[in-house]
Parts: C-alpha cells; structure tokens; sequence
C-alpha cells in the first residue's frame, strides 16, 4: 500500500520534472542517432591502399573500384614508412601466391573498406584468370578436358600419378592465402552494430543510475526522507517504491531506444525484443539500487557528479564495447564485477545471434545477485536515518 | 494524569567521542504542552530524534506512551514537525498533505476530509492546488506544520514551528495547539520566542546536554527572581 503511494509520488515528481524526462529519452536517443551517423555513412570514405609486389592486374582492379587509390612501392619498407606517414591506410604485400594485407586500422571503416576492395579485385582477378584458363582449355584435346573435370573432382583427395602437372595448374587457381595485420586494434575494433546492444543498457544504466542517485539526495538533504520516517512506513516499502517507479521509467527507456534503433537506424534484432526489455529491465534496477546506495555517500549533488567518472566510466571499458579478450587477464577479471558486461554480453547475444532469454541464465542470474545484495544494502542503510 | 506520554529517562546520547546529551529527565503527560528551550547546539534536535526513534539512546531510557523507543508502529500515533520544511516541490499542497497521510496509515476514506481539515487550520485551503514550488516560505511552515497535524496523533513533536509565520496566523495556530491541548493530546515543541514558552504549561531549559530547569513558566521566574522566561533563559546560560 504504502509502497505503491511511494512510486505514485516518484513517479508524478519524475513526470513534472521535464527537463529530466527529456534528459532520459531524448538525450539517448540523440547520441545515438549521431553515433550512427558518426560511425556508419562514412563507409564511403577514401583509402588509398599501398602494394608491393602485386600483380599489375591486381593493381588495376582495385584502383578501378570508387573511393579507392592505390600507390605501388617497391619494397615493404618504404611501404611501411608510408603507412607509418598516414600517407596509405594499409599495405598490400604478395608473398608467392599468397597476400599479407596491414591496415594502420585507426579507423575500423577504412580497414573495412581496404579489405572489401581488396577482396572485390582479388575475385575479379581470378575470375579473369579462369576465364582464361578456360579458353587455354577449350583449346586442348576433348580427353584434356574430360581428364581436367576428373582432376578437379579427385583434388580433395589429393590424387597425382599422371595428373601431376594439371594439377598444379589448378592449384595456382585456388584462392590465396590471405594474412591481416593490424597495426593498431584487431578485426574487432569499432561498428556501431556491436556497440549497439552495450549502448543501450549503458544509457539505461546511466540515467537511472544519475537521476535516482540524486533523487534520494534531494530526499536526504530536504528532510523529507527524516521526516518520510518519521511515519510508521517501512523501510523497505521506501527502496521498493523506488524501485517501482523507476522499473516504470526504466521499461519506457527502453522500449524507446529499442524502437529508435530498430525503426530509425535500421538495426536487425535477430532476437526477441521483449527479452532485450527485460534484461534492461533488470540493469535499471541494479543502476537504481546502486545509485541509491552511492548517494548515501554523497552531500550533495555535485558530489554525486563526482561518481560518474569513478563509477560510470570504468563501466564502460569493461563493458565489451572495447574487446575484453585483447586485455591482460588481471584487467579482464576486473570485467566480472561490472553488472553492464553482463547485461551487454546478454543483450547482445539476442540482438545479434537470437539467443532466447531462458539460455541467458548465467548473466540474468548474476544480475539478480547485483540486485539482491545491493537492495538489501539499501534497506539495511535506511537505519542510518531511523534505528528501526 | 494517567501514564506520560514521554517519559525520558536519565537520557544519555553520544555520537563516537562527542557527547551531545548526558543526562535528560523529561515527561510530557497526555493534554500538556512541554516547551523545550536551550541555545543552539544544546541538543534539542537530538532530544526529539532520541523520542521519534532515529537515534538509539546511549544510556538511560525514552519512552513513548509507555514502549520504549525506538517502535515503528508507534510513529503513526506522533505528528511530527521538522525545522526544515521537508516538503516535495513538485507537488501540490494537496498531494503533499495526501502523500503523508498514505504515509501515516490514514485510511484512504478518511484522507480528504483530515486534509480539508488541516489546511483549515494553517489556512492554506484556498491555495491546496498550487504547487509548493510556488509558495512562499510561511506557506511551507504552515504546509509543513499541517502535515504533523495529519491523522489527530496523540501527540505532536514540532521543531521551531512557528518560524517565519506571521503574528496573526501564530496566534491561530497556538490556539489550535491549545484546542488539541485540551483534547487531552500532548506535544512537545521547541522554541526560540520566549513568549512562546510562556504559553507552555511546563518549560525545560536545556543547556550544555542536560536539563537545567523544568517546571511551569511562573514557577521558573519565581526561582530564578525574573518576570520573564526570556529573562530565565538569560541568567541560566549566564551562571553556566
């Protein structure tokens, strides 16, 4: 009874304050329409891919597709320099009949373009190549042929004898061999795609975390929470009411974000949006308690400013929009206390790879230990204010 | 007079190594007025968290209508009053005084017409709809003390109630204190207008954690050879 007049209050007190309404479900999706912008339309960028010892064919190719030029150098070391110079953004380099591709990768939508173009003009190649060897071969004997169809069916086998020299023929027809070096980052770095699922409980995370941490602030410093025990409520009821209505506010989020994402962006969720709902559900709560309890230790508002570089922004790097698995172990332990990785790790398992939410116990489950001890942390912390 | 409604016994509380109160004796019988007087920083607020509970005694004993404190049960039989306003700004007056009441465990049937009551006596009904952000700050002492006045509690425990309140509406609101008085209700409140006190029928004069003095205020000036408690006051915090 008492709990549900607490969220009618919060709640009517939350839905007067517009500035901070508009703050919860504008500012997200803002960021995130500029991130996408950000990170996605300049996939038509200009690179300019640096070679050394490619085909002249291969060459052509790829300075023929748009966006894309391409410098020839004569050895990898001057190459290197190049790359080095922010002159090129990756080096092609054959080695026999294999390819080793570097990217400088500072920018992920340029090594994605590097390798598009390259792979487009390798493809390109080899389709011009058998088509010549086509010709050779429609030139050669009928038995040829019919021995050149027997070959190629017996290749996995790896049969020779008398087929030897067609056969390594053919080989060279196989496609290369190809090697990517990063110079900065790995294949993972980067794309709004990825990052998607993590933003999303990050914006719930951090708003909740901010707006409800300061909520109960303002409720400490004005004296209404003295006065709020002064009455024979009790204090559970009180994190409960909390609780409620920013489980409300927390599930509005993010079905917004989700639909901005989904119809503005243009995102697939592979998956079921209501479990994306309910796993945000439950990291608002967790924001909710932690910012509740957080705001115990803070005088004021300013003060509870002070946590977001503390508390909020290692959440992000270990949240998995930085790849955990390029960390050193002991960094990556430290992943297994932020409650975003884990809400990251589940949400993006629906969003991308249709994980149902029944297969995603583990992190539900430590998310409800998050939500647990943290809940009765803020009931016990009450006593503070009132010894019963 | 039946049992005390407050019955403070050689009370002692202590926040680590600073001692704020050593040793209070103090009783609030049921339809009495008890002012509580002392010089800033002499415990009063400490007294009255003593009483509601929030603080646990170091020593000695508080007792509220004979159970010893702190008994959260007991809080919906106290109206009480805070030197700080403690009002929600974005709400109405009206859904203030609603909200506490829920608080307070005031039957919903009831809750209009205790609020419609209230706001009569600290006359505020015409402005019940406004929102408190938009109130001066009297209307928030009046809000506020309309708030402790919810759910006619046996007993009503009001820090400096009459603060930045006008003379004429004071003088309604001591009457209305006198009408509740005589309904055989208690209230324990503290002070810094004299003449305030005078209107008490008993006065404790709190200084330096203990009770210095405690009787009815003609008393007092006899003993200390003064006509007025303000002049009380002065020669008590004087000897010390």
């Amino acid at each position: 009874m008492r709990t549900i007049g607490i969220m009618n209050r919060v709640l009517k007190e939350l839905f007067r304050d517009k500035r901070t309404l508009a703050l919860m479900f504008i500012a997200p999706i803002l960021i995130m329409l500029l991130m996408s912008v950000i990170f996605n339309t300049n996939s038509s960028t200009d690179v300019s891919i640096g070679t050394v010892a490619v085909s002249h064919k291969l060459n052509k190719q790829m300075a023929d597709i748009k966006h894309v030029t391409v410098k020839t150098y004569d050895t990898k070391t001057t190459a290197k320099k190049a790359l080095k110079n922010e002159k090129i953004d990756a080096i092609v380099k054959k080695n026999g009949s294999n390819y080793s591709l570097t990217y400088a990768n500072t920018d992920s939508t340029k090594t994605a373009t590097v390798k598009m173009a390259f792979k487009n003009a390798l493809t390109a190649t080899s389709v011009n190549q058998l088509k010549s060897a086509l010709k050779k071969s429609t030139q050669a004997t009928v038995k040829l042929q019919a021995q050149l169809q027997a070959v190629q069916r017996q290749q996995a086998a790896a049969k020779t004898t008398s087929n030897a020299m067609m056969a390594t023929k053919s080989t060279s027809q196989k496609t290369p061999k190809i090697t990517n070096h990063y110079v900065y980052g790995d294949k993972d770095t980067g794309y709004f795609a990825k990052m998607l699922p993590i933003l999303m409980g990050f914006f719930v995370f951090f708003f909740v975390f901010l707006i409800s941490g300061m909520a109960l602030l303002k409720e400490r410093t004005s004296g209404t929470l003295d006065r709020l025990l002064a009455t024979p409520v009790k204090r559970s009821s009180i994190v409960f009411g909390y609780m409620l209505s920013y489980g409300v506010l927390a599930i509005l989020q993010t079905v917004l974000i989700v639909l901005v994402t989904v119809w503005m962006l243009g995102i697939e969720v592979v998956g079921n949006m209501l479990s994306v709902i309910v796993i945000n559900l439950i990291l608002a709560l967790v924001a909710l308690a932690f910012g509740i309890l957080l705001s115990t230790f803070a005088n004021s508002e300013f003060q509870m400013m002070q946590f977001i570089p503390l508390v909020i922004v290692p959440q992000i790097f270990f949240s998995g929009i930085i790849p955990l698995d390029s960390m050193a172990a002991w960094v990556k332990d430290i992943s297994y206390i932020i409650p975003i990785k884990y809400a990251g790790d589940a949400v993006t398992d629906i969003i991308m790879r249709g994980t149902s939410i029944w297969q995603l116990g583990f992190d539900i489950g430590i998310l409800l230990i998050f939500l647990v001890v943290l809940t009765v942390l803020n009931i016990v912390g009450l006593k503070r204010y009132r010894k019963v | 007079m039946g049992e005390p409604m407050i019955d403070l016994q050689h009370l002692a509380k202590d926040f680590g190594k600073q001692t704020v109160l050593k040793d209070i004796n103090l009783t609030v019988n049921p339809g009495e007025i008890v002012g509580l007087i002392g010089p800033s920083g002499a415990g009063k607020s400490t007294v009255i968290k003593v009483t509601l509970g929030m603080e646990v005694t170091s020593g000695g004993s508080a007792k509220v209508f004979g159970t010893t404190m702190p008994n959260r049960e007991l809080l919906g039989r106290i109206g009480y009053m805070a030197q700080t306003d403690a009002l929600y700004d974005a709400l109405s007056g009206q859904e203030n005084l609603k909200f506490y009441g829920l608080m307070k465990g005031i039957n919903r049937k009831e809750i209009d017409e205790q609020v419609a009551y209230v706001a009569n006596v600290v006359d505020l009904t015409k402005d019940l709809n406004k929102r408190v952000s938009g109130y001066s700050g009297g209307m928030m002492r009046r809000l506020s003390l309309a708030i402790a006045l919810l759910g006619k509690p046996d007993l009503l425990i009001l820090d400096e109630p009459t603060v930045g309140i006008d003379p004429a509406l004071r003088r309604q609101i001591w009457a209305e204190l006198g009408r509740i008085r005589d309904e055989g209700r208690s209230i324990l409140i503290t002070t810094h207008v004299m003449d305030e006190a005078e209107l008490c029928g008993r006065v404790a004069l709190l200084l330096d954690g203990k009770v210095m003095a405690f009787d009815a205020p003609a008393i007092l000036e006899q003993q200390y050879q003064v006509k007025t408690i303000e002049e009380v006051f002065l020669k008590a915090e004087g000897v010390e």
